[in-house]
C-alpha cells in the first residue's frame, strides 16, 4: 500500500515537473545569445529575482502573468499608482544585455538581472510597489496569521487542560520543541519575553521558504534585502536588551592585559557586527543556491535540447530524478535554515542578557586567578 | 607552475572570462570544503551512534544542525564565486 502510494506520488512528481519544462521553453521568444537557444540565465534570474508581475508560465507563447500594482513616490510630485500591466513591448538595449520596456506616465522598467523601476528623465523616484516578493510576503502573513489564531482560539476555547485537537497537535509539538531546545537553553528564565519574536522568526521563515519552492512561487527569502531585515530585527532585540555586563566585557574585557586589550576590542566590536551579517548570508544563500540548483538542473534539459533532440530526450530521466532530489534536500533544507536561525537569534540573545552571578562572585579584578580567566 | 603562468599572461590580451572561471573554481573549492567537513561530522556522529546506540536521536539531531553550520560557510565561499561572476 505505501509503495503503491510512493510510486504514484513520484509518477505525479514526473508529469507536474514536465509540464512546467514545456510551458517554459515555448516561453522563449528568440533568446539571443552566443549560441541560438535557450537563454539559461534569462529563465533562471528571471525565476529568481524581483519582478512586478507575477509570471506564471507560457500558454502557447504567450505569458500567464499577474500584472502587480506600481507604487512610486517621487520627491516633490506625491504618489503615484498604475498597474504594471502597462509596461509592454520590451526591446533590447544597446549593451545586449539589458531590457527596456516600453514607457508610461514617464517611467520604464529596466530588466538586466533584476528589474529596476526608471524615470524617462533619470530623476530620483522611490520605487515602493507591490511585487511579487511582497505579494508572496502578505500571502504567507495571511496564512501564518490563519495557521496560528485558529489554533489560538481553539486553546482559549477549550483552555490548556484539554487534549489538543487537529492543527493543534501540530502546532503544540513544533512550539514545545522551541520551547525547550531553543528558548530556554539559551535564554534561561528570561525566555518568556523573547518566545514571540523566536516563534514568529522560525515560522515566518519556514512557511516563506517552502512558498518558494512551490512551482511559481516567489523567491522571497533567496533576496538578501529580505534575510537583512530579519538580521537587523535580531539585532536590535540583541542591543537594546544588552545589560552593562554584556558592554563591559565587549568593551572592556576583564582579566586580560592592556597590550592584547588593544587587539581584543575591535575584534569583539567586528564579532558583533559579524553576527547578524552571518545570519543574513547564511539564509539568503542557502535558499539561492537551492533554487538556482534546481532551475539549472531543468534547464539542462534544454540545453541539451537545443544541441540534439534525443540529447534532450534522454537527459530527462537523469534530470528528473536530480531534481526530485534537490527538492527533498530543498525541503529539509527549508526547515533547518528557519530553526538555524531561531536558534541562533536565542542564542546572541542570551548572551546579551546573560546574568552576572556565575562570573565574578565579588567583583573583584585583581588577583585574577587562570581559573576565573578561563571562566 | 608554467601552465598557470600561460594561462594567466594572456588574459588581458583576450579577454576571456578569467572572472568567471576564477569564481568557478572558488565556488568548487568551497564545496570540496563543505565535503570534507560534513564527512567529519557525520563520521563523528556514527562512530558516537556506536558507542551508545541510546543516544542516537540527540546525536542525530546535532548532526543535522551542525552540518547545516558547516553547509552556510561553504555558501559563503559560493555567494563569493557567484560575485566574482557578476561583478
Amino acid at each position: 500500500m505505501c509503495k503503491r502510494v510512493f510510486s504514484l506520488f513520484l509518477l505525479a512528481l514526473s508529469l507536474l515537473a514536465g509540464n512546467a519544462a514545456f510551458a517554459q521553453q515555448e516561453g522563449l521568444p528568440g533568446a539571443k545569445q552566443a549560441k541560438e537557444g535557450f537563454n539559461a540565465t534569462e529563465v533562471i534570474f528571471g525565476h529568481i529575482a524581483d519582478s512586478h508581475e507575477w509570471h506564471l508560465f507560457d500558454l502557447n507563447g504567450k505569458p500567464v502573468a499577474m500584472p502587480l500594482p506600481v507604487i512610486i513616490y517621487k520627491p516633490g510630485a506625491g504618489l503615484e499608482m498604475f498597474s504594471s500591466a502597462h509596461f509592454e513591448e520590451w526591446e533590447k538595449m544597446e549593451d545586449g544585455k539589458t531590457k527596456r520596456s516600453g514607457s508610461y506616465n514617464g517611467y520604464h522598467l529596466e530588466k538586466n538581472m533584476k528589474e529596476k523601476l526608471i524615470a524617462d528623465d533619470g530623476s530620483k523616484i522611490y520605487d515602493i510597489s507591490i511585487t511579487k516578493n511582497i505579494l508572496s510576503m502578505l500571502i504567507s502573513v495571511v496564512l501564518l496569521l490563519w495557521l496560528m489564531m485558529s489554533v489560538a482560539k481553539k486553546y482559549q476555547a477549550k483552555g490548556s487542560l484539554t487534549a489538543p485537537s487537529g492543527m493543534q497537535n501540530a502546532m503544540e509539538s513544533v512550539i514545545i520543541f522551541m520551547r525547550d531546545e531553543v528558548a530556554k537553553p539559551n535564554l534561561g528564565h528570561k525566555y518568556k519575553k523573547y518566545m514571540p519574536l523566536i516563534l514568529t522568526v522560525f515560522f515566518f521563515i519556514w512557511i516563506n521558504n517552502m512558498l518558494g519552492l512551490l512551482p511559481g512561487g516567489a523567491n522571497f527569502t533567496g533576496n538578501i534585502a529580505v534575510t537583512l531585515c530579519l538580521s537587523v530585527v535580531a539585532f536590535i532585540v540583541m542591543i537594546v536588551n544588552a545589560n552593562k555586563h554584556f558592554w563591559s566585557h565587549l568593551l572592556n574585557p576583564p582579566g586580560v592585559p592592556l597590550g592584547i586589550k588593544f587587539l581584543l576590542v575591535p575584534i569583539e566590536i567586528i564579532s558583533l557586527f559579524i553576527k547578524p551579517v552571518a545570519l543574513t548570508i547564511r539564509l539568503f544563500a542557502n535558499m539561492l543556491a537551492g533554487h538556482i540548483v534546481i532551475l539549472s538542473v531543468i534547464s539542462m534539459i534544454f540545453i541539451f535540447g537545443f544541441l540534439s533532440k534525443v540529447a534532450g530526450i534522454g537527459f530527462v530521466p537523469v534530470s528528473l530524478v536530480f531534481a526530485i532530489f534537490m527538492f527533498f534536500l530543498e525541503l529539509l533544507v527549508a526547515a533547518i535554515q528557519a530553526f538555524i536561525f531561531a536558534n541562533l537569534t536565542a542564542v546572541f540573545i542570551g548572551q546579551a542578557i546573560e546574568d552576572v552571578h556565575h562570573h565574578h562572585e565579588n567583583g573583584q579584578e585583581y588577583n585574577v586567578t587562570n581559573e576565573e580567566i578561563v571562566a | 607552475m608554467s601552465l598557470l603562468n600561460t594561462i594567466l599572461l594572456q588574459a588581458p590580451a583576450v579577454k576571456t572570462g578569467l572572472a568567471q572561471a576564477g569564481g568557478a573554481i572558488g565556488a568548487g573549492i568551497a564545496a570540496l570544503g563543505a565535503g570534507v567537513g560534513i564527512g567529519q561530522i557525520g563520521k563523528g556522529a556514527v562512530e558516537s551512534i556506536a558507542r551508545q546506540p541510546e543516544a542516537s536521536g540527540d546525536i542525530r539531531a546535532n548532526m543535522i544542525l551542525t552540518a547545516a553550520f558547516v553547509e552556510g560557510v561553504a555558501l559563503f565561499g559560493v555567494i563569493a564565486g557567484l560575485l566574482a561572476i557578476v561583478l
